[in-house]
């Protein structure tokens, strides 16, 4: 075991759970401090509350040199985004201004709340999306150097008041897809408001959200909206969205958390349809105030569970996350989930927001980092008597903002302590946040893992509104060995987005997916990262590539990352 | 919520001659209405809206009630007492508490039908069964429980079923006038507490647009077992419950209504109580 002079932590924490994070940002090089947008004025009594989103992590390697990058939306108009380059050095430093990516907020265009790469046109460079309350942008990487804005050619809406987007090929035809889901509805631009009822027309069973739209890549750098055609009609309040597949189709599934209502799941149907089973898998029951939607295969049992994060507020309203596990024996046609998040230990967060799993110990079970924090103003004020209020009223009072009591400078579930679960593997999660050291108190939205180091532990990133972005950089027990999976994809698309991976050790398995998106409006590092605890050697990894193409390595070394292409 | 079943049956007056099929229908003995009508608008808006946390979990909660009212009506009284107000407290314990946990559910409701039998004062009860455990359970365990807040569904037609048939409910047991005073008070006094907060008349009134203010007022405030008996009393009471409510509003009590009733309904009772000449002890 390491000690605790030579990792820089605790020895008696490091000792006990594996390893320690340590909030690195400025020394790191980062300064990035998110700032919220002002909007109409005539929302100006709850302004802080209406624009309580919009700071966003994402990670990639835009100019593939091997170390991963972290792109980073604001939110006040004319306010720059950020690309902070990884130096390889353990430094960082912003060139978003250089390459094109940062100055996408000017005013009138509306302000980010996200971003996601993907490499729509397989020129081996991760090409954004970058979405907005406004319009959404899309960026072709031009070689890793600069980037180009191509959204009238890919035909993107002029308008959409978007909390998610996430890349996927739903047809598996070889080229990324792209999915975007509306919070407000499309027809408000909220710098300039003819009307204050823009507000859910329920706490719980809203149904006047924006709007969702599924892009078909029609290759060329073109798009086609086809939403409603494939059966993706739904105006409920989305906030977070991931692709998988569940159900072992072949094709990604698609889930939504949504605020002020039920989750969706829409099944894929052999990529021409998709067919929405929320009630039928069990997750589309019980309405809560869904934040996020991440995947992982926690128990080892090569299939994944979702985790959404909801509201907890003490004796005011206990909604508790939820982690959805598949049923054994679930069937294939609508997939069936039973939520354990009470069981597991990751029920009650606070008012919790972004959320990922990774193997933040290398013990070969996947762990889970979940920030929260709504509105840190005054400590000693709270302004949830007022929100519960106006949340049991009609819809003609709640969707009035002009009926909303002034929010005056109170918290509401501000300045929370985020968690860090370890998982022990057998059905039970540890938090363990405060003794690794993740002791930050901000409004948390955003998080996403990477290996940034290249030493094959997961650090974290955490995007703050109206807060800092903090770098968790973690070190852990180097006696817990890893291995990590960077992937190509040839006939399936080059990011090899829906690719999985089944490694499979020591009798156990894996299963790890690429994602185009998860969390709340994040993403990871592509390359996917395995922990195995003490064992000394792998049997085999299978790969099935969104092609359909299997491909199985037997006994990969460990502690090393191992490029893949898709054979052809 | 109401043990209504029992003192309303003796309200009802016995039919001079045998009436039709339609007016037997009509005149489903009053101890039964309660019971299924609060089962109509459990399933109603579940099936239409999925109020519920869970089929589970309420059924949990109806089954600790009956349970509970079983066990100690037969150690307390030698009998098994009639289930329709166990029942009754099971659904609303079902419908207003709200946990992810099924634990709350079960404790809730023993806590309910155990308050009936130990809380008592010259054989009366003084708590609304299920508005005091609910209280209980706020304080008690509040990183684990919260009540319904929002709204079921997202317009007004559940409002109206429930009100027509709540309606009916307490026109029945004679207790409508009880539902009148609390309505009528809350719209006055949303009025001032919008002249003090200076927040929207709409923003104050908002609350009893929800659906659990619907139950509150049809089905808690009007429990004959723990109001007094005047019918002027019964008004006047329920007057001081909005007042206290209000009182509790302003100082930004999230359950305000919950403990209003849970302050003044037994004060108001202790001092009827109090009032009334005592039985001569039985023989």
């Amino acid at each position: 075991m390491a000690s605790a002079r030579a990792d820089g932590g605790n020895t008696a924490t490091f000792g006990r759970y594996g390893f320690h994070l340590d909030e690195s940002a400025k020394a790191s090089g980062i300064d990035f401090v998110h700032i919220e947008p002002t909007l109409d004025v005539k929302l100006e009594h709850i302004m802080t509350e209406v624009a309580s989103m919009g700071a966003a992590v994402s990670v990639v390697d835009f100019d593939r040199d091997g170390w991963q990058d972290i792109y980073v939306t604001n939110s006040r108009e004319g306010s720059h985004n950020a690309l902070y380059r990884n130096l390889g050095n353990g430094k960082f430093r912003d060139v978003a201004a250089e390459v094109g990516l940062a100055d996408v907020n000017q005013p009138g265009t509306g302000v980010s709340t996200g971003a996601v790469w993907g490499d729509y046109d397989n020129d081996g460079f991760e090409d954004v999306l970058i979405y907005k309350w406004g319009k959404p942008e899309l960026f072709h990487n031009d070689g890793g150097k600069h980037f180009t804005r191509v959204t009238e050619q890919a035909c993107l809406p002029n308008w959409v008041n978007a909390d998610t987007a996430i890349w996927f090929d739903y047809d598996n035809d070889g080229k990324l897809d792209l999915f975007l889901g509306g919070y407000y509805p499309e027809n408000l631009d909220l710098w300039h408001l003819k009307t204050t009822k823009i507000m859910p027309n329920s706490f719980e069973y809203a149904s006047n959200g924006g709007r969702k739209y599924l892009f078909h890549n029609l290759g060329g750098g073109r798009f086609e909206e086809v939403s409603h055609q494939l059966g993706i009609d739904s105006r409920r309040w989305a906030l977070a969205a991931v692709a998988a597949d569940f159900r072992g189709t072949g094709y990604p599934d698609l889930f939504i958390a949504n605020d002020y209502g039920v989750s969706e799941f829409f099944i894929n149907e052999g990529g021409k349809r998709f067919r929405e089973v929320g009630k039928e898998a069990g997750v589309g029951y019980a309405p809560k105030s869904g934040m996020n939607a991440s995947v992982g295969d926690i128990l080892n049992q090569g299939r994944f569970a979702i985790y959404v994060s909801n509201i907890s507020e003490d004796s005011v309203l206990v909604q508790g996350n939820n982690l959805w596990m598949p049923k054994d024996g679930a069937p294939t046609a609508t997939g069936a989930f039973v939520n354990i998040a009470n069981e597991m230990g990751v029920e009650m967060g606070g008012w919790s927001f972004g959320a990922q799993f990774g193997d933040l110990n290398n013990d070969g079970f996947l762990d889970l980092y979940l920030s929260n924090g709504f509105l840190s103003l005054d400590r000693d004020r709270s302004y949830w008597y007022d929100y519960s209020k106006i949340a049991g009223g009609n819809e003609a009072i709640i969707s009035d903002a002009a009926n909303w009591p002034p929010l005056k400078g109170r918290s509401l579930s501000g300045y929370q302590k985020k968690h860090v679960w370890v998982n022990d593997g057998v059905g039970e999660f540890t938090d363990v946040a405060q003794s690794v050291g993740v002791t930050d108190l901000y409004d948390g939205r955003s998080v996403a893992m990477a290996d940034f180091g290249n030493r094959g532990v997961l650090d974290v990133v955490v995007a703050n509104q109206k807060g800092p972005l903090l770098l968790y950089k973690n070190t852990v027990d180097p006696s817990n060995h890893w291995i990590e999976f960077e992937l190509e994809g040839q006939r399936s698309n080059r990011s090899a987005i829906g690719a999985q991976v089944r490694l499979f050790w020591n009798g156990a398995q894996q299963l790890q997916e690429v994602s185009g998106g998860s969390g709340f409006c994040a993403q990871n590092d592509r390359r996917l990262h395995f922990g195995l605890g003490k064992a000394s050697a792998a049997d085999r990894v299978e790969i099935r590539w969104p092609s359909g193409q299997k491909q199985t390595i037997q006994a990969p070394e460990l502690d090393r990352l191992h490029k893949i292409k898709e054979p052809i | 919520m109401p043990d209504s079943a029992s003192a309303a049956v003796k309200s009802v007056p016995i039919a001079p001659k045998q009436p039709s099929a339609a007016a037997r229908f009509l005149s489903v003995d009053n101890r039964y209405l309660p019971p299924i009508l609060i089962t109509c608008i459990l399933l109603v808006s579940q099936l239409s809206y999925g109020v519920l946390e869970s089929f589970s979990r309420t059924a949990l909660a109806i089954a600790t009630a009956m349970l509970f009212e079983c066990v100690l009506g037969r150690v307390v009284y030698g009998k098994i007492p009639n289930l329709a107000s166990a029942y009754i407290t099971g659904i609303s314990v079902g419908i207003l508490l709200r946990s992810p946990a099924f634990w709350p559910y079960a404790l809730c409701s023993a806590i309910a039908i155990t308050s009936k039998y130990v809380i008592r004062w010259r054989g009366r009860h003084l708590w609304n069964p299920s508005n005091f455990a609910i209280s209980a359970m706020l304080l008690l365990a509040p990183e684990f429980v919260s009540t319904l807040m929002i709204q079921w569904g997202n317009n007004i037609w559940p409002m109206l079923v429930v009100w027509m048939l709540g309606v009916v409910i307490v026109y029945r047991v004679k207790r409508l006038h009880i539902t009148m005073t609390y309505v009528l008070s809350f719209i006055a006094l949303s009025a001032l507490r919008s002249m003090i907060t200076g927040h929207a008349f709409l923003a104050e009134v908002a609350p009893i647009t929800g659906p659990m203010y619907q139950l509150f007022i049809f089905f808690m405030i009007t429990d004959p077992k723990t109001t007094v008996k005047p019918r002027w009393a019964q008004c006047l009471v329920v007057f001081l419950v909005a007042v206290a409510e209000m009182i509790l509003r302003l100082a930004q009590n999230v359950h305000a209504p919950y403990y209003a009733l849970t302050i003044v309904g037994p004060a108001a009772m202790a001092i009827e109580i109090a009032r009334s000449p005592r039985k001569p002890a039985k023989a």
